[in-house]
C-alpha cells in the first residue's frame, strides 16, 4: 500500500469506519473521530458544528445523531497529525490505548462555549412567545441526556481502558443528575402546556404508566440480565476447562509419547515422569499458578527451595522431596543460602543419588531459616576431600559463612550425608 | 528401589516390631481393604503388597466409593483400611465419619492409613483429623507400604515426611491463641521429632540422634496424632490451607 508507506506512522489497515473518538473528546467525541475519518482538523468540524448549530439548531441535532449511532471507538485520529500534544500507545492487543488521560480543561472550555452559543442562539432567533417559553425545558433535556450519554460512553470505554473504576460515586451522581434535568426539563414542558394544576395528575398517570411497565416487563429483564450472567459465567468456566485441558493436553501427552519412545531408558523415563508429575501438581494444587510462569524468578522462600529442587532432579534424575515448613520472602543472605542449598542438592544428586531421593527439609521459624539436603548414598568425609575441590569448602560452607550464616556436614548413621545450613533474616524483613 | 528411600518406615517398624510386639516376627498377619476409585491402582497395589505368603498382608476386600467402602468395611471388618482420600460420594472424610464406631471398637478395632497423591494440605489434615491413624503417598514403594500397614495394625502413626510438614506448619501458627494448652500445643520433643520425620529421618535413626529409644519416638509420634485428631484449632485446616504447604 503506498498509502500507507507514505505515512511512517499508519500501518496498512482495512478500510476506515467512523468512530467516535474516547481520547481528548470535549463531549461525545463526535467531532475528534469525524476528523480523523475525514483528515481535516478538529478544529474545523467543531465549528462547522457549531455554524450548523446557529441554523435552527441543526448542528445539534447531527451532532446527537452521531453520538447515538456511531459506536465509541479510538480510530482515526491519531493516524493523522494529532491536534493535541495526546500520548497514545498501541496495545498487545493491538487497540490503542490512553496513556495519560489529563483532566480535559477541553470540557470545561466547551461547555463554556455551548452556553455562549446557546445563549447567541436564543438571542437570535425570533420565537414566538409560546415556542420561548419551551427553551429552557428543552435545554434541561438536552444537558441531561447528554450527561447520562457521556457517562454510558465511559462505563464502556472503562471496560477496555480500565478507567473510572473507583469514581463509582461520581458516577452515580452524574447519572442521578442527568436524570434529574431531564424530568425537570419534562416536568417544566407540561407545566407550560397544560396549568400547573394538571402536574399531580399527570405525574401521577407517568408513574402509574412506568410502574405498569416495569411489572409487565419487570420479570423478564430480571430473567433476562440473570440469563445472562448465567451464560458469562458457564463461558468463564467453560474457559478454564479449555486452558485445563489445554495444559493437559499438551504437556501430559507429550511426556507419554516421550516415555513410550524412551521405555527402554529406565533413568529417562522416571525423569520425564517426575517432571510431569511436578508440573501437574503445580497445576492442581497451587490455587493461582498456572504452571507456565516457571521461568519466573521465585521470590519466596518456598518457591526458591521447590524451584532449585526441580531443576537439579532434572538436571540428575535423581528424585527429591521437597517439605517446606513456613515462607518467607528472599532476601539476600536467604538468596545465598538458597545458593548454597542448590549446591548440596547437586552434591547430594550426584554422589548420594544411588541411594534413593534426596530429601529437602526447609523451615522458618520466627528469624532463623533452616534447609537440611540429606541423601542415603555412600557418605564422604570433608577431611579426605583434597584441598584443592573447592566444592563444599567455597560453595556451601564458605558461601554461609560469608553472609553470616552457618553450614554444617555430618554422616547419617546409616550412610549418607546431611548439609544442615542456617541463616538468620535480615532485619527489616520480619 | 531399594529400602533407603523410605527407610523412615522400614527401619522404624523392623525396629518396633521386634521388642514391641508380641505378635511380630515372619508370621505376623494383617487383613486390608483398599478403597480407591481408580481400579488400576487397586490392581497394583493388590499386586504389590496382595502376596500374602510373602507379604503377611491380605487384602479381604475393594471398593471404589464412599457406600462401598462403608458395606464392604463393615462386612469384613478389616484391621486396616487402605483409604483415598479422593473419592466419589464425599471423600475418604465421609468414610472416616460413618465407620467412626468401627474405629473405637475395643475388641477389633479398624484402622485406617490414609494413601493418596494429594498435595493438599487440608485434603490431607482432613482425614487425619477424621481419625485415620497415617498418610502416606502412592509414590511409597511396595515393601514400606507393607511395614506402613503393620505399623498401623499395631496402633503406631505413620507420618510421612511431607505430613510432618503440614503438621509442623499447623501447629507453628500462633496468631489464634490456643483453646487447650495442653492439645494444641506441641511440647518441644514433639517438634523435634517431627522435624527429623520431616528431613526423612527412620524412627531409628531419630532414636539415636535424640538419645531416646524408638519406643518414646513412638509415644511422641503417637502423642501428636492424638493432638492433631483432638486439637480445638477449627482453623487448624484452614490455616495450613491459606500457607499452601508443600
Amino acid at each position: 500500500m503506498s498509502e500507507a508507506a507514505a505515512a511512517p506512522l499508519a500501518e496498512p489497515r482495512p478500510p476506515r469506519k467512523l468512530y467516535r473518538s474516547s481520547d481528548g473528546r470535549w463531549l461525545g467525541g463526535v467531532a475528534r473521530g469525524l476528523a480523523g475519518h475525514l483528515g481535516l482538523p478538529v478544529i474545523w468540524v467543531r465549528l462547522v458544528f457549531v455554524g450548523l448549530f446557529m441554523a435552527d439548531g441543526l448542528g445539534a441535532l447531527l451532532y446527537a445523531a452521531f453520538w447515538f449511532f456511531v459506536p465509541l471507538g479510538v480510530g482515526g485520529v491519531e493516524a493523522q497529525k494529532p491536534p493535541s500534544p495526546l500520548t497514545a500507545e498501541t496495545s498487545s492487543d493491538g487497540r490503542r490505548r490512553l496513556v495519560a488521560r489529563r483532566p480535559d480543561k477541553g470540557q470545561i472550555v466547551a461547555l463554556l462555549l455551548m452556553v455562549v452559543v446557546a445563549m447567541v442562539f436564543v438571542g437570535n432567533v425570533n420565537l414566538s412567545g409560546g415556542a420561548r417559553a419551551y427553551l429552557w425545558p428543552m435545554v434541561f433535556v438536552g444537558a441531561g441526556v447528554a450527561l447520562v450519554w457521556r457517562q454510558a460512553d465511559n462505563a464502556r470505554r472503562a471496560r477496555w481502558a480500565e478507567v473510572g473504576r473507583r469514581r463509582r460515586t461520581v458516577t452515580l451522581l452524574r447519572s442521578v443528575g442527568g436524570v434529574l434535568l431531564v424530568t425537570a426539563g419534562v416536568s417544566g414542558i407540561f407545566v407550560l402546556q397544560g396549568s400547573a394544576a394538571h402536574l399531580g395528575s399527570v405525574l401521577q398517570a407517568a408513574l402509574a404508566v412506568l410502574v405498569g411497565i416495569t411489572l409487565l416487563a419487570g420479570p423478564y429483564l430480571v430473567r433476562m440480565t440473570q440469563d445472562l450472567s448465567e451464560e458469562r459465567l458457564m463461558r468463564i468456566r467453560a474457559q478454564e476447562r479449555a486452558e485445563v485441558a489445554a495444559h493437559v493436553h499438551d504437556s501430559v501427552l507429550h511426556t507419554l509419547t516421550l516415555i513410550q519412545r524412551n521405555a527402554e531408558n529406565a533413568n529417562e523415563v522416571r525423569r520425564l515422569a517426575r517432571a510431569q508429575e511436578r508440573d501437574l501438581r503445580t497445576w492442581l494444587y497451587k490455587p493461582e499458578g498456572t504452571g507456565k510462569d516457571e521461568a519466573d524468578e521465585p521470590t519466596t522462600l518456598a518457591d526458591a527451595v521447590r524451584h532449585n529442587a526441580a531443576e537439579v532432579e532434572d538436571k540428575h534424575g535423581v528424585p527429591i522431596e521437597v517439605v517446606v515448613v513456613g515462607d518467607c520472602p528472599l532476601d539476600e543472605r536467604i538468596s545465598a543460602q538458597m545458593q548454597a542449598a542448590r549446591e548440596a542438592m547437586v552434591n547430594a544428586a550426584k554422589y548420594g543419588g544411588e541411594g534413593g531421593a534426596v530429601q529437602v527439609f526447609a523451615e522458618v521459624e520466627g528469624k532463623t531459616v533452616f534447609v537440611s539436603v540429606r541423601d542415603r548414598g555412600p557418605g564422604f568425609d570433608l577431611g579426605s576431600i583434597p584441598a584443592d575441590r573447592m566444592g563444599v569448602r567455597e560453595s556451601i560452607i564458605g558461601r554461609m559463612e560469608r553472609n553470616g550464616g552457618t553450614a554444617r556436614l555430618r554422616a547419617v548413621p546409616d550412610g549418607g550425608t546431611e548439609v544442615e545450613l542456617e541463616m538468620e533474616r535480615a532485619e527489616k524483613t520480619s | 528401589m531399594s529400602d533407603p528411600t523410605e527407610a523412615n518406615g522400614t527401619a522404624g517398624s523392623a525396629e518396633a516390631a521386634g521388642p514391641a510386639e508380641s505378635g511380630g516376627g515372619p508370621g505376623r498377619h494383617v487383613r486390608v481393604v483398599l478403597v480407591d476409585d481408580h481400579r488400576m491402582f487397586r490392581t497394583g497395589v493388590q499386586a504389590e503388597i496382595g502376596q500374602t505368603e510373602q507379604t503377611g498382608v491380605e487384602v479381604v476386600g475393594e471398593a471404589a466409593d464412599v457406600d462401598q467402602a462403608v458395606t464392604v468395611i463393615t462386612a469384613t471388618r478389616p484391621e486396616v483400611v487402605l483409604l483415598d482420600v479422593h473419592l466419589p460420594g464425599g471423600g475418604g472424610v465421609e468414610v472416616l465419619r460413618r465407620c467412626a464406631p468401627l474405629m473405637g471398637d475395643a475388641e477389633q478395632p479398624v484402622r485406617f492409613l490414609a494413601l493418596s497423591v494429594s498435595d493438599a494440605a487440608e485434603d490431607v489434615i482432613g482425614v487425619i483429623r477424621g481419625g485415620a491413624r497415617g498418610y502416606v503417598t502412592k509414590t511409597i514403594t511396595g515393601t514400606d507400604l507393607v511395614n506402613s500397614v503393620f505399623r498401623v495394625q499395631e496402633g503406631d502413626a505413620v507420618f510421612s515426611p511431607r505430613l510432618a510438614g503440614f503438621v509442623l506448619d499447623a501447629f507453628a501458627s500462633t496468631d489464634a491463641p490456643p483453646v487447650d494448652e495442653d492439645l494444641d500445643r506441641l511440647t518441644q520433643r514433639e517438634r523435634e521429632v517431627l522435624r527429623l520425620i520431616a528431613r526423612g529421618y527412620a524412627y531409628k535413626e531419630i532414636a539415636k540422634q535424640l538419645y531416646i529409644s524408638v519406643k518414646t519416638v513412638e509415644s511422641h509420634v503417637s502423642a501428636v496424632l492424638r493432638k492433631l485428631q483432638l486439637s480445638n484449632r477449627h482453623e487448624l485446616t484452614r490455616w495450613a490451607t491459606a500457607r499452601r504447604l508443600v
